[in-house]
């Protein structure tokens, strides 16, 4: 059973559509994140779910209750906000004690519930400072265990992570998730940072122009995109249109132009597009002649990037991308051969929008 | 070269802003029936003559009376109207932003003189009720201005983290929104409060046969005699304010750097 369902959904703004027909399903427990770029519409579909949006049309459930049309203050969920939105004027305890307030529970009881949220995010003893005093990371632990304090059917977070140093967001995000898994509520975690979405998250939401390309696990996605969007999104530089194909035994074969590439895949969707990242591809001196799913091309640049060197290799279907670690690198002018494998290359869908800029 | 001629100008400017002051500080303290400087003798009398008859102290009364019930009104419709205007978008909004601050941009004696003709005169508006609505247009966009800013400068998110817990939207706005804009309500009604209580072009309109407010009653006093006693009830209300401002940036500045 489904824990939240978004169905068809519709968010208009200044009639333009950012939202329509959306479906979102959630089962108990889940974390889902929306990844996209910005403007695709994730922020609006949490602040829907929220309900400081209202939908025009369709149903919002969660825990099998309508809560289309629902005030935001009877909603139950808790949200956590990208600048902590702690309240400046009270002290961290009266900041994680509001909610309950607001639902009337006894001052013990209060005081309690109070202290082990504190305890939960490692903030005993803190009870008594006021926002200003903490940092940053201090400041959104405080803004979960008000979120979490009240008991809520859901978890919203909108990018909870985005204002902290890099360090502090790698170890927030897995207190974060180990904070929801120990709850047991279902969230829905909004990021435009692919590697935080994709350590915090049990299922990922890629989303463009106020659609899902994509829901799945994190390594599905990461390996099997579905479309040229997510693929593009998620760091495949590298788009091949074939020309034609063709089944030669249980090897299908691609042509693009004199070169032949054999493709494996699990599931076969008709697609002409491959793609394939640039860690994955081999480049070696020119020298025996090219053969099947090799491509002979001339280096533009190189650059360096720590680890390997990045390299802008140009062939006759374009340019390639393509990472290598050495030791002695490749020189722009050097003629090489890229060695693409079957099983590294991705057959994707069209998007709408093609692909992805950045 | 240049310290020395920017020193100059400084000098200037604050002969220029001071000097006046400095001038009827000290001829308020002279003993002779018109204003000298420096005095000849010394005397404290054009003090007494202040509050000999009642004349400024019903003037000064009708002035607070007048300056606190419009103060209280225009917050009344200031504090709403620059919530709405920095919380929401709608139409109308620029208009109704230009609408508020407005009575800054028209000349008081425009303003003075259309009020009385066009509404007083028109609805045979008595003078206490007339000075009432006088003052309120002019407090109104000093109070929207300064809690304009200070809204500008506030984050709604916390707004929304209130009511996402559970508070209403009134309750939200009266448990957060208003504990943080405290400092520019404050500073809003009372700097709204001066520019009423000092106000003479629209009240020389307003006011009646009667029925006066201090700047009024001063104008009036001068255009007949010409000794020490305005310079002297001038230092009073310079001083009032001096009070009144220590008192604001003591309010509005400890709270200011508390908050955040």
């Amino acid at each position: 059973m489904s824990h939240v369902s978004l169905q068809n959904v519709a968010v208009a703004y200044q009639k333009t559509n950012i939202l329509e027909n959306f479906n979102l399903d959630i089962p108990e427990g889940e974390l889902v994140s929306l990844l996209g770029p910005s403007g695709c519409g994730k922020t609006t579909t949490l602040r829907l779910v929220a309900g400081f949006l209202q939908s025009h049309q369709g149903s919002i459930q969660v825990g099998g209750k309508d809560y289309t049309t629902v005030p935001v203050n009877k909603r139950n969920f808790g949200f956590v906000f990208q600048n902590y939105a702690l309240f400046p004027h009270m002290s961290i305890f009266d900041n994680i004690a509001f909610g309950l307030r607001q639902r009337k529970v006894s001052k013990k009881d209060t005081y309690t519930k109070v202290m082990e949220m504190l305890e939960l995010v490692g903030l005993q003893h803190f009870e008594n400072r006021f926002p200003k005093e903490l940092s940053g990371g201090q400041k959104q632990r405080v803004a979960i265990a008000r979120a979490l304090v009240i008991n809520p059917d859901l978890l919203l977070f909108d990018e909870p992570l985005s204002n902290l140093d890099a360090n502090l967001r790698v170890s927030m995000r897995s207190e974060i998730r180990r904070i929801q898994q120990e709850s047991g509520i279902a969230a829905i975690y909004v990021s435009h940072d692919q590697e935080e979405c994709f350590s915090i998250s049990d299922r990922v939401a890629i989303m463009n122009k106020g659609v899902i390309e994509q829901l799945d696990h994190p390594a599905a996605i990461y390996h099997r995109p579905r479309t040229s969007f997510v693929a593009s999104f998620i760091g495949f530089k590298n788009f091949l249109r074939f020309d034609r194909r063709s089944e030669n035994g249980q090897k299908p074969i691609f042509y693009k132009g004199d070169s032949t590439f054999a493709v494996s895949y699990e599931k076969d969707t008709g697609s002409m597009t491959g793609v394939i990242r640039p860690d994955d591809i081999r480049i070696k001196p020119a020298g025996p002649p090219v053969t099947e799913n090799e491509l002979s091309g001339t280096i533009i640049t190189a650059i360096f990037l720590g680890r390997s060197y990045q390299y802008e290799v140009k062939t006759e279907h374009g340019s390639f991308t393509a990472n290598q670690e050495m030791t002695i690198p490749f020189q722009s002018g050097d003629s090489v051969v890229l060695d693409m494998p079957p099983h590294k290359w991705v057959l994707v869908e069209e998007s709408e929008v093609p692909s992805y800029a950045g | 070269m240049a310290n020395r001629w920017l020193g100059f100008v400084t000098l200037l400017v604050f002969t220029f802003l001071l000097g006046p002051l400095v001038i009827m500080l000290v001829s308020s303290f002279g003993e002779a029936g018109v204003l000298q400087f420096p005095p000849e003798n010394w005397s404290l009398k054009w003090y007494a003559n202040i509050f000999q008859g009642s004349m400024f102290m019903t003037a000064f009364q009708t002035s607070i009376l007048v300056s606190f019930a419009g103060n209280m009104l225009a917050l009344l419709v200031g504090l709403p109207a620059a919530y709405a205007m920095s919380r929401f978008q709608f139409k109308g909004k620029a208009f109704l932003q230009t609408l508020f601050i407005s009575p800054v941009l028209i000349p008081g004696i425009v303003l003075g003189f259309a009020l009385l003709r066009y509404i007083i005169v028109t609805f045979q508006i008595p003078v206490y009720t007339a000075l009432f609505i006088g003052h309120t247009i002019i407090m109104l966009p000093f109070i929207v201005r300064v809690i304009s800013s200070n809204l500008d400068n506030f984050d709604f998110s916390i707004e929304e983290a209130a009511v996402s817990l559970g508070a209403s939207r009134v309750g939200a706005f009266f448990r957060i929104v208003l504990p943080n804009i405290k400092s520019g309500i404050i500073a809003g009604v009372l700097i709204a409060f001066l520019e009423s209580f000092n106000n003479v072009d629209i009240s020389v309109f307003m006011t009646g046969p009667g029925v006066s407010t201090l700047p009024i009653q001063m104008l009036t006093y001068v255009e007949n005699y010409f000794d020490p006693t305005i310079a002297a009830l001038s230092v009073l209300l310079m001083a009032l304010t001096a009070v009144l401002m220590f008192v604001i940036e003591r309010l509005v500045g400890i709270s200011y750097f508390t908050k955040k």
